[in-house]
């Protein structure tokens, strides 16, 4: 009986220890613990030497009590109560027999069978009931593995998603930095376009300048011609005047011509005029309001500027100018600056493509530049024809690609074409074509909506 | 006493007739106006004999002034009339070659009528 509570006590303590791990989480109460291992020890010992001491006999179910009383009376023991539990039959069973005993030994013998299986089941249900619980526990502990290693995985993956959107974060601002490379590229190419466009503009310009000196000075010298003349003229007249007898005839030629050099002096004026506003248009920038103008005069206008501006620079250079204006044409609706651009720029061919084929062909060739303006339906058609180099096929093609130029490096932007075709095509709803035979022509036939 | 003037601008014709009214009335010089070097050529054809001198103007479009020096100089080598050269661009190259062409004279515009009267009482 005594080696069975020694059992009970022993493993108890031990199962108590490892279970609260006092060891580490109270060390008093682990200190107490181990002193009651000793003092069981010690006990059995004792019982084994001393022989059925009626004080080591009474000491057990003490050790039991107290035991289990600590476990319901502390806090600290509350995992453990439930094993406490199986304790109180066996301490119960124990208590009563060693007091029985004490008491009335003879009564304790006659019902000795009794105690002692009572005692037996007790010490039986201990054990069951730790079994069971051990069983419990271990399922508990299995189940607790589960879930770490649930966890150990779910911090895995944890891991991962954030390396992956560390990953996401660093390729995002990569795109993003170069969605903005690509950007300032693109605003670096608009410029570059912007300058690109304005260059042609003031290299036609610069062609047009000496055209525009030699046309305005003509005009001028009119104006100044004129007047010197007039004075002449006025002064003859107030001779006339003092005379006695007026030849009334010369009064009236002299009358005459002064009205009509004023006429001409207003008339070359109104020309230089008209020529320098058409330059200051040529250089500024497109209203995009559409006016009514006089297509005739513009495209007259052009095609001196252009023939003069040639020659200013070859002078050399000749040709031949035939105009076929539809006087019937009236006003048109269109971007002023924009046709005179597209118009120069089809003159400013036109010559190149004369001069070319005069450089080549110097003897029995006459350069001719033609426009030829015409009402056709509903449409107005412009007809810019030269009897220059012509063009064979694969050029036709691609001249009204931007940067394609046949002129040799410099002397060419590449972008007269492209740009007339666009004002053509875009700005005004018309078309731009162009037929051409290699030495024999090139003829532009520009169509507006009329 | 034929003086052909070819100019494309039709206005050098009522210049001339003014500034050399007096001339003209009194008959001392009479003008002929043609306004390209072609119609020059064809007036010269026809009227040979009485013209005396030419004036051109060098820049025109279709045959140019010098041009038309080129070929009087070619068809009528024999009994040339006086050939004036006028041009806006008075440049040394140009004056150069219209003199190695056969011209007599080289004006630039704008002209001074007062030394053209001066060139042409000189020379004729």
């Amino acid at each position: 009986m005594s080696v069975a509570s020694f059992l009970i006590v022993f493993f108890f303590i031990n199962y108590v220890r490892k279970t609260l791990d006092t060891a580490n989480k109270n060390v008093w109460l682990d200190q107490q613990l181990v002193y009651l291992r000793h003092f069981s020890i010690a006990l059995l010992v004792g019982q084994m030497i001393l022989r059925d001491s009626v004080l080591i006999r009474m000491a057990w179910p003490l050790v039991l009590f107290g035991m289990v009383l600590a476990v319901f009376k502390l806090d600290f023991f509350r995992p453990v109560r439930s094993v406490s539990i199986s304790l109180i039959p066996f301490t119960a069973v124990s208590f009563l027999s060693t007091f029985i005993q004490l008491i009335n030994q003879d009564f304790y013998e006659q019902f000795d069978d009794y105690l002692n299986a009572a005692r037996f089941f007790a010490f039986v249900w201990v054990f069951a009931l730790w079994l069971n619980n051990r069983k419990q526990e271990k399922a508990l502990e299995n189940e607790r593995l589960r879930r770490e290693q649930q966890e150990q995985l779910s911090k895995v993956t944890e891991a991962q998603k954030n390396e992956l959107e560390v990953l996401v974060a660093e390729r995002t601002a990569e795109l993003r930095l170069q969605k903005e490379e690509l950007e300032k590229a693109l605003d670096h190419l608009k410029a570059t376009q912007n300058q690109l466009i304005h260059a042609e503009k003031m290299a036609s310009l610069g062609e047009l300048t000496a055209g525009i000196a030699h046309e305005i000075q003509n005009p001028l010298n009119f104006v100044n011609n004129f007047s010197e003349v007039s004075v002449e003229l006025v002064e003859e007249l107030r001779e006339e005047s003092q005379k006695e007898t007026l030849d009334t005839e010369l009064v009236s030629e002299l009358l005459s011509d002064i009205e009509q050099n004023l006429q001409k002096i207003q008339h070359h004026g109104k020309r230089a005029d008209s020529i320098v506003k058409g330059m200051l248009q040529h250089s500024r920038t497109s209203s995009g309001q559409k006016e009514a103008i006089d297509l005739n005069a513009l495209a007259d206008e052009y095609l001196r500027l252009a023939y003069h501006g040639l020659r200013a620079k070859d002078k050399t250079f000749n040709a031949k100018l035939v105009t076929d204006f539809d006087a019937s044409l009236g006003k048109i609706n269109v971007l002023p600056q924009d046709l005179g651009r597209v118009l120069l720029n089809m003159f400013t061919n036109a010559f190149y493509a004369v001069s070319e084929r005069k450089r080549q062909q110097p003897q029995g060739y006459e350069p001719t530049v033609s426009i030829r303006t015409q009402r056709v339906q509903k449409q107005i058609e412009i007809r810019i024809r030269d009897n220059g180099t012509g063009m064979p096929e694969h050029v036709k093609q691609k001249i009204f690609q931007p940067f394609f130029t046949t002129k040799p490096s410099g002397q060419g932007t590449g972008l007269g074409l492209s740009l007339s075709y666009d004002i053509i095509t875009k700005a005004h709803g018309g078309t731009l074509e162009v037929i051409s035979e290699p030495d024999a022509f090139t003829e532009f036939i520009i169509r507006l909506p009329a | 006493m034929h003086i052909l003037v070819v100019d494309d601008e039709p206005d050098v014709q009522s210049l001339f007739e003014q500034r050399f009214r007096r001339e003209i009335r009194s008959g001392e010089l009479r003008f002929i106006f043609t306004f390209s070097g072609e119609e020059a050529l064809t007036r010269l054809e026809d009227q040979h004999s009485e013209i005396v001198l030419i004036l051109s103007d060098i820049n025109m479009p279709g045959m140019s002034g010098l041009e038309l020096l080129e070929s009087i100089r070619e068809s009528h080598p024999m009994a040339p009339p006086l050939v004036m050269m006028i041009t806006a661009y008075g440049d040394e190259d140009t004056h150069a070659k219209a003199l190695s062409l056969g011209a007599n004279d080289f004006l630039t515009k704008p002209l001074d009528f007062s030394e053209l009267k001066q060139k042409l009482k000189d020379t004729l």
